[in-house]
């Protein structure tokens, strides 16, 4: 059974596959265990508080929720803008995008006060609340991604697949839009409030997705024995430095704009140079990590060679440690900076008003968050196991579109 | 009638144009006003709450006692709240000393939920959990309540808070738990009864008097004439919120 | 793929064979009804048998009347079932196995969370009526000004 099954491999490790089973199985587990725990003893077990509300869970379900928007990003360059070497890898795309945002929401479930109530949630909507909007989106995202996959599966639905790629496309646009403005929409936070976060997380998600693409399709080819060819290489690796760059330029008009309005002055002071580990991160794991180092490793000239595929791999892993840098300072640096209710005044009380805040997440924040990660890696393994989303080249048909162009 | 905090689509312009003629409409609303005050309070159970009705508070920050806690002291026992005052424990009320930074001109005064008109929270809430009642104290539904926190995020005035762990022994009326997110409720089984919220009780019992409760629609109450008598403002009145709660000598 | 179908099928079995079990599993079990302890008062709000299988829709209708639109009545109050059917011996509804909350719901099988949040015990002392609270409010503002209203 086991050996019919691995469809995408020249020859079936099943031993490895096994053993990257339990590994993500373990890691499962540990979610699982910390989730049950909360549930039995309430988040008093969490570095979470009544200010920090959203912690670590929250960086990385965001994350990987932006990420998987993202990575549909390449199956609709193929079916929206009809690019070949896109088309080909469109089902890998979107089975990324449907693991990915199968892992950042089951974070963001197990992390809830309630969890027995996902059915409230489910059946209860309040029109006028943006996270209602994102289930919506969140849902639907299943579904369409889910139907474009078949259509691109099944020949005999090859029909379908522009329209519901087409509508996939702008589906996920309005995902990645409510996903930046459930931030965007704060009113209250110094470090929120902005329109801008909107289309900020939809360029940063083209970033993430992309990058995390990047690395699983290398993983592949690699252990398939195969290396992708050098065109299609320059071409995603280019895309991938746009991404970042365009991702660079958000952050800088975001903070530029901030620093024209006094009110605000404070708050950017705090994350540009005094926040302590918000400050390091930003500059260090946002700026620096997810945005110029990768972009120099894009773009440094070298040979065409073995070590040009690694330095894109690098870069696109360094763009996955930078967003979750990015999403740390947006989540927790917003919250750890005091609400201002008296401006003009120095303010004291028994609820940490007036206070920068600290945040410590515990163990089971962490357990809770790797087991996003971990959730979206075994589906993606077992995916690329059983299916074949194996990007299939026709190189011939490339060779006569790139003459032609 | 008295449209100094009209329910809907209440305008700041609308409040100041009203507080122009306010002495010409006092009269006129006097008989209708206090009609509905009577309403409001002999209501029979079966009576829900009134949409004629806004409940609201005034808060005199130069009577508010520097270091005096009564108002949190007497939240805590009605509504069976520990007290500890670490960063997982509840408060619905607290005292904020505030400090003017360039006269050094320093207040005490309690914060709490400020039952906005148009509640942040209640917007953001993705279930409806977070909701307003038809006279305008804003409540969370437990029931519908998932435990996501996002009202948390959206409150201006950092007034929920989360029960983290495990709670018994609740008072019958007070009903809160696990998981779920609580903030002030203006003492509603109180008000519902007739009754003050505990803390304007307390207030009132240590002779500072800080604090009066009303229906801010009624033009003849207690909170109603002290509005009309002196300026108030409403905390963060950038973002429009039209608070219930409002302060006086901020 | 053989194999696969075989075990669908299996499933598919056993799923019908429970669902076919369900209703008469306690007839099977043979356990015994819950023994309920009297609550006081004479009778309740309701007839037995109407109780049994509507409390739940009551209190959920009730819990909404009164959360929502602040409505307060006492018949179908939850506060009021925990007044008359709190243990002598617990003081409690669901302290023990033997409370009538927990006795029957144990018994049944469902999960209650209700007293995730509610107390399974009366208050210390039972708090007065709307409507005859007047000797409580008389000297806040809000009486002061219904009195108003009423004398003129």
């Amino acid at each position: 059974m086991a050996q019919q099954l691995c469809i995408n491999q020249g020859e079936c490790h099943t031993g490895k596959f096994i053993a990257l089973l339990s590994l993500g199985g373990l890691v499962t587990l540990g979610a699982l265990f910390a989730f049950f725990t909360l549930e039995h003893h309430g988040h008093i077990l969490t570095g979470m508080n009544n200010q920090i509300v959203w912690g670590l869970p929250h960086v990385f379900a965001v994350f990987l929720i932006v990420a998987a928007s993202g990575a549909l990003n390449v199956a609709s360059i193929g079916s929206v803008f009809g690019k070949q070497v896109y088309k080909s890898r469109a089902p890998l795309s979107g089975m990324l995008a449907l693991a990915l945002l199968s892992g950042g929401l089951a974070v963001l479930v197990l992390d809830l006060g309630r969890p027995d109530r996902l059915i409230v949630a489910m059946t209860h909507y309040n029109f006028k609340s943006i996270f209602a909007w994102n289930m919506i989106f969140y849902n639907g995202f299943f579904a369409i991604v889910g139907l474009y996959l078949i259509t691109l599966m099944d020949h005999n639905l090859k029909a379908w697949t522009k329209p519901i790629g087409f509508l996939a496309f702008f589906w996920r646009l309005s995902l990645t839009t409510a996903t930046g403005s459930i931030f965007g929409f704060l009113v209250a936070r110094a470090g929120y409030n902005s329109a801008l976060f909107a289309p900020m997380f939809v360029i940063m998600s083209f970033a993430y997705g992309l990058a995390i693409f990047l690395v699983v399709q290398t993983t592949m080819y690699s252990w398939n024995g195969l290396t992708l060819d050098l065109a299609i290489r320059r071409r995603m690796k280019r895309l991938l430095a746009v991404f970042v760059g365009a991702s660079l330029y958000f952050t800088i008009v975001f903070h530029l704009t901030n620093m024209y309005f006094a009110k605000q002055w404070e708050f950017e002071r705090f994350i540009l140079v005094d926040g302590g580990i918000y400050t390091t991160l930003f500059w260090v794991g946002q700026v620096f990590i997810g945005g110029i180092a990768p972009l120099g490793l894009l773009f440094v000239k070298r040979a065409p060679g073995e070590h040009a595929i690694s330095f894109t791999v690098l870069a696109a892993l360094l763009v996955v440690v930078g967003g979750i840098c990015q999403m740390y300072v947006t989540i927790v640096g917003g919250q750890v900076f005091p609400l201002k209710m008296f401006p003009g005044h120095e303010v004291q009380s028994t609820f940490f008003d007036g206070v920068v805040n600290t945040y410590n997440p515990s163990i089971y924040e962490w357990l809770l968050a790797m087991g996003g990660i971990s959730i979206a890696f075994l589906l993606t393994a077992f995916a690329v196991r059983v299916f074949k989303f194996m990007p299939q080249d026709d190189f011939s048909a490339m060779q006569m579109r790139r003459s032609t162009d | 009638m008295s449209e100094q905090f009209k329910q809907e689509g209440g305008e700041n312009s609308d409040r100041r144009a009203f507080l122009k003629t306010g002495a010409l409409v006092t009269g006129a609303a006097l008989a209708p006003g206090v009609l509905l005050y009577g309403v409001a309070h002999s209501r029979a159970p079966e009576e829900g709450a009134s949409s004629k009705v806004r409940w609201g508070m005034l808060i005199d920050t130069t009577k508010c006692g520097d270091g005096c806690n009564d108002c949190v002291t007497a939240c805590n026992t009605e509504n069976g709240l520990s007290g500890k005052t670490g960063p997982q424990d509840s408060q619905w009320i607290r005292k904020v000393d505030i400090k003017d930074l360039r006269t050094g001109y320093v207040q005490s005064l309690p914060m709490m939920c400020q039952h906005c008109e148009n509640p942040p929270c209640v917007d953001v809430c993705p279930t409806g959990a977070s909701m307003k009642r038809a006279d305008g104290i804003v409540l969370v539904d437990r029931h519908t309540c998932i435990g996501c926190r996002y009202c948390m995020m959206a409150c201006p005035y950092k007034a929920r808070s989360f029960v983290h762990e495990p709670l018994t022994e609740q008072n019958p009326d007070v009903p809160r738990g696990k998981g779920c997110v609580e903030s002030c409720t203006f003492c509603v089984q109180r008000v519902d009864r007739g009754e003050q919220p505990a803390c304007v009780e307390a207030c009132e019992a240590n002779g500072h008097k800080a604090m009066i409760f009303g229906d801010t629609m009624d033009s003849e109450s207690e909170i109603s004439k002290a509005l009309k008598s002196a300026d108030s403002i409403e905390v963060r009145a950038d973002l429009a919120l039209n608070t219930g709660v409002r302060y006086q000598g901020i | 793929m053989a194999r696969l179908a075989k075990w669908l099928r299996l499933a598919a079995l056993i799923g019908g064979a429970a669902f076919v079990a369900v209703p008469s599993i306690p007839a099977v079990a043979g356990v015994d009804l819950p023994k309920l302890e009297k609550g006081k008062g004479e009778k309740c709000v309701e007839e037995t048998q109407f109780m049994r299988r509507n409390h739940m829709d009551l209190l959920k209708h009730h819990r909404d009347e009164t959360m929502r639109k602040g409505i307060r009545t006492t018949k179908h109050s939850l506060k009021k079932c925990v007044e008359c059917h709190a243990s002598e011996t617990t003081g409690s509804v669901a302290a023990s196995k033997e409370d009538f909350c927990a006795a029957c719901h144990s018994y049944a099988a469902v999960k209650l969370d209700c007293w995730d949040c509610h107390a399974t015990k009366p208050g210390k002392n039972p708090l007065p009526q709307m409507g005859q609270g007047g000797q409580v409010g008389q000297t806040s503002p809000l009486m002061a000004s219904t009195q108003n209203g009423g004398s003129k």
